[in-house]
């Protein structure tokens, strides 16, 4: 079954003066999907979003959307709305006309208007609110307003830049959700830029990881977190430990890793073994993810280090123990269920993993 | 505690409470009171509304009246319109220092007093003046030609002195304007003419309305500006009453005059808060 793409950009770049924000990025969305790009600060996503709704053109590389070109489309002609940072209703409107506005411009009559407007504020649980004025609402119903400002207008793509950046962690997480099933119900596509991991993880159906202006990987959240394709993917996606050394051997996927303390421990090759260009004597990182760190009797198979405690962070399901091992400091989760006891603030304990669960990364010159 | 701080705040109040009673309140009480005033012969005393008779059967008075109010009003428009593309080019296009230096360029006409101002635009508008001689020198008139003392000489010296009021107040809110807020109009299917008037206009308002309103009260109550570049004929409601308290000497008639005028500044300024739904507070604070 052939998809629908939604959007496609190719090698689009963006440079201010010498810097280049946006550099070479090509994407492709399928219709009905969630995107996500995800990115520290500054690295550019505001900027390719302006570009995708056309606030902003690219120095080169080409959008289309439906397998229309919009590089010379404005804004309001684009099949394209934006949901902004700070979300920008219109405060001289009540939330009524905040949404009336756009469908005024395409010359919906005032019965159907009405009529629309309700529909959209009840699909987004506001309903009766349409006299009330943005700066009467609380900040998660101000969120719901500016999706359905948008959403009433039944866009190609929806872009949506950070809109929880604003609000609390507990109605964050809730908003995660409600963004997640308003995106299914109303099957339009998301792209949605945001720092933040859990977000994206939680949300997308595919996630771009984006670093000074390129995309690093793109894939799904559960390949992002299982299969990273670069050392800045598994240190930015979710928590991660690295582990800095040279390597010692190459034993098919496999590699062993000499640690700064003439410990040797092993992991996996990131990528396809048979293209890693690294050779014995390269410098390496190894990354392992707390959960996959366990504490006591090593099994069969598994690789060893030694560490010191350092302390024990309690936070329910997520409590970890802080340790100091081969120079670096790392953490491992602590399960709850009573399996293992927290250790002693500076007893030695003895770190043990599956070596197929580790990555193998060549350092990167830093 | 409480008592000091309160006693602070009379303290501090106690100047601006001075000038309100002695420059504000008690000359108008006094004005108000000589208004109705009528003088029978020198030594007695009654009251009447003789002046205010007077101004309603002179059709000169209350036409003056009129054409004082109509031409401000005129003014404002104006210079709303003059300011409005300048506030918008210094408060979102201008950036660092190009902002500074444009801000400056409005105030610089403002070390010069009215007076001299005034001469500046009758040097470039009068007939042995830098327009006319140009004009000339193009070929375009034969004669010299006048442009001062007539209406639009008058309205282009009062536009010229409210400008930067009207710029101030402008800049002030485009300043507080998100950007976005403008590209969310664009996003969502505006063009440039619905983005105006549905997004930045009201945003404006309040600059709008504070500008207009002291622009207005500027232009009503200016008396150096529409006598000079107006002439004889220039028929301004302040030089009425000029007339009426130093050249008659009839402080009677002039005070009855004066509160007329207050009394028409404030009913046009309540009417244009009624009529664009700004309140005085929110427009001033
Ligand atoms: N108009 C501009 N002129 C010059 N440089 C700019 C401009 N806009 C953005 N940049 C630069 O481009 C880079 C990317 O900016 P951008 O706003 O896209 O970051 P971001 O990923 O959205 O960050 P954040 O998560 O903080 O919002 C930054 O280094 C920024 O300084
Ligand atoms: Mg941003």
């Amino acid at each position: 079954m052939a998809v629908d793409i939604d959007l496609h950009c190719q090698n689009l770049v963006r440079r201010f003066g010498s810097h280049t924000a946006v550099n070479r990025v090509s994407l492709e969305i399928p219709a009905g999907s969630f995107f996500s790009i995800l990115g520290p600060s500054g690295c550019g996503k505001t900027t390719l979003l302006r570009l995708l709704a056309g606030f902003d053109r690219p120095d080169s590389g080409d959008i289309m959307i439906r397998g229309r070109r919009m590089n010379d489309v404005p804004p309001n002609h684009r099949p394209v709305n934006m949901v902004f940072q700070h979300l920008a209703l219109f405060p001289t409107m009540s939330v009524g006309d905040n949404i009336a506005y756009g469908l005024k411009r395409r010359k919906v009559a005032a019965a159907e208007r009405r009529r629309r407007i309700a529909e959209v504020l009840e699909q987004v649980g506001l309903a009766g609110m349409e006299t009330r004025f943005p700066q009467q609402l609380s900040g998660g119903q101000r969120q719901r307003v500016a999706l359905a400002r948008c959403l009433v207008l039944k866009p190609t793509l929806l872009l949506l830049d950070e809109p929880l950046g604003a609000l609390d962690l507990k109605l964050r997480d809730q908003m995660k959700v409600e963004l997640k099933n308003l995106q299914k119900a109303f099957g339009t596509t998301f792209v949605y830029i945001t720092h933040d991991q859990s977000e994206a993880l939680v949300m997308s159906d595919r996630v771009a990881v984006m670093r000074d202006g390129c995309f690093d990987q793109v894939a799904s959240p559960e390949a992002l977190y299982r299969e990273p394709a670069t050392p800045f993917v598994a240190s930015f996606v979710g928590d991660n430990n690295r582990f800095g050394g040279t390597l010692l051997a190459k034993e098919g996927e496999l590699a062993q890793v000499a640690l700064a303390n003439g410990h040797t421990v092993s992991g996996r090759l990131a990528g396809s073994s048979q293209h890693s260009p690294l050779t014995t004597g390269d410098r390496v990182d190894l990354f392992i993810r707390p959960e996959s760190l366990m504490l006591g009797t090593p099994a069969k198979g598994h690789c060893t280090l030694t560490a010191q405690v350092r302390t024990t962070l309690f936070d329910g399901a997520n409590s970890r123990v802080e340790v100091e091992a081969a120079g670096e400091r790392g953490y491992v989760r602590l399960p709850q269920d009573g399996s293992v006891s927290a250790p002693q603030e500076g007893s030695s304990v003895t770190l043990a993993w599956d070596p197929q669960l580790a990555r193998v990364f060549a350092s990167e010159a830093s | 505690m409480r008592s000091t701080s309160r006693l602070s705040l009379w303290l501090l109040l106690t100047p601006f409470a001075l000038w309100i009673l002695l420059l504000v309140l008690l000359p108008h009480v006094q004005m108000l009171r000589v208004s109705f005033q009528v003088r029978e012969s020198w030594d007695t005393l009654a009251f009447g509304v003789d002046q205010y008779r007077n101004f309603f059967t002179e059709s000169y008075y209350w036409r003056t009246f009129l054409r004082t109010g109509v031409m401000s009003l005129f003014t404002t428009l104006i210079t709303l319109l003059i300011a409005f593309p300048v506030a918008w080019y210094i408060a979102r296009l201008a950036r660092g220092r190009a902002k500074g230096w444009l801000f400056l360029a409005c105030l610089v006409p403002f070390w010069a007093s009215e007076l001299v101002r005034t001469y500046g635009w009758m040097i470039l508008l009068r007939e042995s003046g830098l327009f006319s001689a140009g004009l000339q020198a193009l070929g375009w008139v034969d004669g010299p030609v006048e442009m001062l003392y007539n209406d639009a000489a008058v309205i282009i010296g009062l536009v010229y002195n409210g400008l930067l009021f009207m710029v101030v107040p402008l800049v002030t809110t485009l300043e507080g304007m998100d950007d976005n807020l403008v590209e969310a109009g664009y996003d969502l299917g505006g063009g440039h003419a619905t983005v105006m008037r549905e997004i930045v206009v009201p945003w404006a308002m309040p600059g709008i309305v504070s500008g207009c309103i002291v622009v207005f009260m500027l232009t009503l109550g200016s008396y150096l500006t529409p006598i000079l570049m107006g002439g004889k004929d220039s028929a301004w409601f302040t030089g009425q009453i000029f007339t009426q308290f130093i050249t008659r000497f009839n402080w009677e008639q002039g005070a009855a005059l004066g509160v007329l005028l207050l009394v028409l500044s404030s009913l046009i300024v309540w009417l244009g808060l009624k009529l664009t739904g700004q309140s005085l507070r929110k427009v001033m604070g």
